[in-house]
């Protein structure tokens, strides 16, 4: 399939966000380890990494927009409710076993971000099943 | 709802992405609503119609 505009844009979009969180990310670690700032500065330090982040998001949101195949369209808003929909799944479920004191407290590293984008993964495969190509179709 | 969408274009010996490049949508939305699994909106049914010079109910028809 030929990419549309929409999806050209919004590729480029996400490889200069992804490379500007992995500079950040690294950054901020370093200056952390070297050079720990004093609050308040350190708060804005702190969450430099996140800010590409929200950048990724921007970007899924803006496809949405931009993308002018109806279809195509209808398919990625499916691919992010579901990402949504897994995230506070997760999310919910872990908070009840950290309530509990099933697991332990904490996150692991593991935020609400990056399970949204495994659930943005999980959805494409989801599509690819259950769209018209696919073998549930 | 039911289409003649697939046979209109099979008259003219277009595949789905032919159609879709002259609709300036993907082949999977053509393949969508040639099965069935997608309704178009007003405006892309108009423009489907306009593109095979035929009127929106001779090409969709609600599925009784």
């Amino acid at each position: 399939m030929s990419r549309s505009p929409a999806i050209v844009r919004y590729l480029r979009r996400l490889a200069g966000f992804m490379l500007v969180y992995m500079i950040l990310i690294f950054a901020t670690g370093y200056v952390f380890r070297h050079m720990p700032p004093e609050k308040p500065f350190a708060y804005l330090v702190a969450v430099l990494p996140a800010l590409p982040i929200l950048g990724v998001f921007w970007t899924i949101f803006r496809l949405l927009v931009e993308e002018t195949d109806e279809y195509m369209r209808m398919m990625f808003v499916r691919q992010s409710l579901f990402a949504t929909a897994f995230c506070l799944t997760i999310m919910t479920m872990w908070e009840f076993l950290q309530n509990y004191e099933v697991v332990p407290a904490g996150h692991g590293g593991f935020g609400a971000a990056f399970f949204w984008f495994m659930g943005l993964g999980i959805g494409a495969i989801w599509n690819r099943f259950t769209g018209t190509d696919g073998p549930c179709a | 709802m039911k289409n003649h969408l697939k046979s209109l274009r099979a008259e003219r010996g277009w595949s789905q992405q032919d159609l879709g490049d002259r609709l300036q949508i993907s082949r999977q939305s053509v393949n969508a609503i040639e099965t069935g699994k997608y309704d178009p909106s007003l405006p892309l049914a108009f423009r489907i119609a306009a593109l095979f010079g035929a009127k929106i109910e001779e090409i969709f028809e609600a599925e009784a």
